[in-house]
């Protein structure tokens, strides 16, 4: 069978050891997590995690199953299935000569990156986007020297009415 | 009334309907165990180690179809838990396992007997509790039960910390759980259900594979109407033993590596298999690419995550057993499959259970025909190996919760202890407990409460010197070379037995076998231990090798 990414959207009780409890299924099976991100909903006894996976038809079904089995998971929903809006932010430290500063502002502007600091020789750039485009802005950045990265995983969020 | 977290604890459990707690004391639990000392209602059993507490409590489970409850110390009495709470998890069983933690102001900071339970039971339970305040405590334990019970049992940890013990707070116990993020399904889907009983008539082999869940659910009445009703031929795990009787005609006996070979024929040319409340374990399917290839599956069961985990399945059916049974049972008839019933019987005849009797070696299949034949009625508790295979095969189990064994995990121990919670939970019965001379040195000390209760247990060792399952397999797949197998410096059990104060009886010849359990059955005021000398290298056989398919069943050794 092919290996798909799919991408969960999980609302859990706000309460300690959840994250462990996700973590350990997905160890303790042999799952994996792509990319894993948690935080407070609206309402503040309720977290939302939004997890990236990956696996065959027969794993992914197994996925939504588990989820759906722990105690303290309120609703699973596989986004892929859906109409979806996904996004990640990237913090890019790039090596920045006075020299070059300008090329890289322009590759900023052309991403509507922002620059979130500047130091005598480095920059700090927010990229928001989809895979694609934070993968276009990585690969441009590249060739001046990225010294750091640090991604926030995905997000992501179904178009139109909740159900 | 104010009352300290463990008192709210205790009235808390009574609330529940529990009558027994199987534990041992210790620091951080000691508030608990307080509470408890002069209870008039919930009754502490003392037991020698927190593994045997956990067991009992089990055991109590299984008998009873009540939840289980046992309680231990922080750090190593809850860890020695943790094969316990494993055991029932495996197995489904409800039990509440009670844990006594450090004060909050300690945790973390690797504080005398600290150990992270809720981290270390997290994969091996179905969920679990941090009790920090006394006021948190009857909310803990009413959802505890409601978890432990429902939807597919299982064993929930609830961690209570020493201080949250102490403190005084108002006692309410709550009406109704609502957990929003649980509920379990119980009803089938209707849809579902008339799509199966569709493939159920138009079967030509069908055959209805039941596990342990048919139990668990109480739906062996229903399971029973359903074979009956329709004339479908039977086989049942080794976890569901008893929820249909053996002796009926339409019984198969158990599928599987050391299963029947009608049974595990009939699933290789079955052209339906009904499955309710099992769940396509490797040591029932064999090779999964050869299992049941020819047949349609129906799968149901409680637990969706079961349900295409091994075995692909065209009508998955999520529900309670006994509710999809019932509903199915006012749908079916009777299926026209002559020639199919012809086969299986004709299997059935050519290949029974059987074994060679050599020699004047007392034949550990014997030992059991022998138990069948004087205990019949008696609630069997196995332990794990040779002889829980060979109770399994020779004894005929015609009652649910009559055969009480750790199928999944395979807990070695595990049947002493729980035996001592049977017959606390059914006091009225006979409770035998089968056990192997391995493994029943693993939890041996739990004598002690058996015999301080005077509970006339039982308990027939079938003793071949050897950890002999694995011996089995080192026979057949490793050349003989018995490496770490070898128990010829097992004491005396029966004497033993004397020491410890039970009754202990030594037998090494044919003709005492029967008079030795005949004499077991007079003994009443407390445990009776009998040690069976049997051949040290039988095998039991039938037997599918790991990995084969299950129409490559060896037979016997030529």
């Amino acid at each position: 069978m092919t290996e798909e990414r799919h991408i969960f959207s999980v609302l859990v009780e706000n309460r300690f050891g959840v994250l462990a409890r996700i973590a350990g299924l997905f160890s303790g099976r042999g799952f994996n997590i792509d990319s894993l991100n948690v935080a407070e909903t609206d309402d503040p006894a309720v977290s939302h995690m939004t997890i990236v996976t990956h696996g065959d038809a027969q794993i992914i079904e197994q996925i939504y199953k588990h989820l759906n089995k722990l105690i303290d998971v309120i609703k699973v929903i596989d986004l892929t299935l859906e109409n979806h809006v996904e996004r990640e932010i990237v913090l890019i430290k790039v090596h920045a000569e006075p020299q070059r500063r300008g090329e890289i502002l322009q590759i900023v502007e052309i991403f509507r990156a922002h620059t979130v600091d500047v130091g005598p020789d480095s920059l700090i750039i927010e990229v928001t986007g989809d895979e694609g485009k934070l993968k276009a802005a990585i690969d441009l950045l590249r060739p001046y020297g990225i010294q750091e990265l640090v991604r926030t995983g995905k997000i992501a969020i179904m178009r139109g009415v909740t159900r | 009334m104010e009352l300290s977290g463990a008192k709210i604890l205790i009235e808390s459990l009574k609330h529940e309907g529990v009558e027994y707690i199987f534990g041992v004391n210790g620091g951080a639990a000691m508030p608990i165990f307080d509470a408890l000392y002069d209870h008039p209602d919930v009754k502490l059993i003392m037991m020698r180690h927190e593994q045997g507490a956990s067991h009992a409590a089990d055991g109590y489970a299984r008998a009873t179809g009540k939840v289980g409850v046992t309680l231990a110390t922080s750090g190593p009495g809850a860890t020695n838990l943790v094969t316990g709470i494993a055991t029932a998890f495996m197995d489904s069983i409800p039990m509440v396992a009670i844990t006594g933690q450090v004060f909050t102001h300690l945790m973390g900071n690797d504080a005398f007997q600290e150990c992270d339970v809720i981290g270390v039971t997290r994969p091996v339970c179905k969920h679990s509790y941090l009790i920090k305040s006394g006021d948190e405590v009857a909310e803990v334990v009413a959802e505890a039960f409601h978890i432990a019970s429902t939807g597919r049992p299982g064993p929930v940890v609830v961690d209570f910390a020493k201080d949250a013990q102490i403190h005084e707070s108002l006692f309410r116990y709550p009406e109704k759980v609502n957990i929003r993020s649980y509920k379990p399904k119980v009803d089938g889907h209707p849809r579902q259900i008339a799509k199966a009983v569709e493939l159920i008539h138009n079967a030509e082999r069908p055959i209805i594979y039941a596990g342990g869940g048919v139990t668990l659910a109480n739906a062996s009445e229903e399971l029973r109407e359903l074979a009956t009703k329709t004339g479908i031929p039977i086989t049942v795990t080794l976890m569901g033993l008893g929820a249909f009787p053996e002796t009926h005609p339409l019984a198969m006996e158990m599928p599987g590596m050391h299963g029947s070979c009608c049974a595990n024929y009939a699933f290789t040319d079955s052209d339906l298999v009904i499955a309710v409340g099992a769940r396509f374990d490797d040591r029932v399917t064999g090779d999964l690419t050869k299992f049941a290839s020819r047949a349609k599956k129906i799968h149901i069961d409680i637990d969706a995550s079961c349900i295409g985990k091994n075995v692909p399945v065209d009508v998955p059916i999520v529900g309670d057993a006994k509710r999809v049974l019932t509903e199915m049972n006012r749908l079916v008839h009777r299926v026209d499959i002559e020639p199919w019933m012809r086969q299986i019987n004709e299997w059935k005849e050519q290949y029974p259970f059987e074994y060679q009797q050599k020699g004047d070696k007392i034949m550990p299949q014997y030992v059991i025909e022998q138990i069948y034949d004087l205990y019949s009625d008696a609630i069997v508790v196995g332990d794990v190996g040779q002889h829980q295979m060979w109770a399994a095969q020779y004894f005929k189990f015609t009652e649910p919760r009559q055969w009480l064994n750790s199928g999944g995990l395979g807990t070695m121990g595990f049947s002493l202890p729980a035996a001592i919670g049977a017959q606390i939970g059914c006091p009225d019965q006979t409770v035998v407990n089968i056990n192997g001379d391995g493994s029943y040195i693993m939890t041996i000390q739990e004598l002690v409460p058996a015999i301080t209760m005077k509970l006339p247990l039982k308990i027939f060792i079938i003793n071949n010197m050897y950890l002999g399952m694995v011996r089995q397999w080192q026979e057949l797949f490793h050349q003989k070379r018995y490496a770490a197998v070898d128990y010829h410096d097992n004491p005396d059990f029966a004497q033993l037995a004397e020491a410890f104060g039970a009754t202990g009886i030594r037998v090494e010849r044919i003709e005492d076998v029967r008079p030795a359990l005949e004499k077991a059955k007079g003994v009443d005021d407390g445990p009776v231990v009998i040690d069976f000398i049997v051949d040290e290298e039988e095998n039991v056989f039938p037997m599918v090798p790991a990995g084969a398919g299950l129409g490559d069943v060896i037979r016997g050794l030529a």
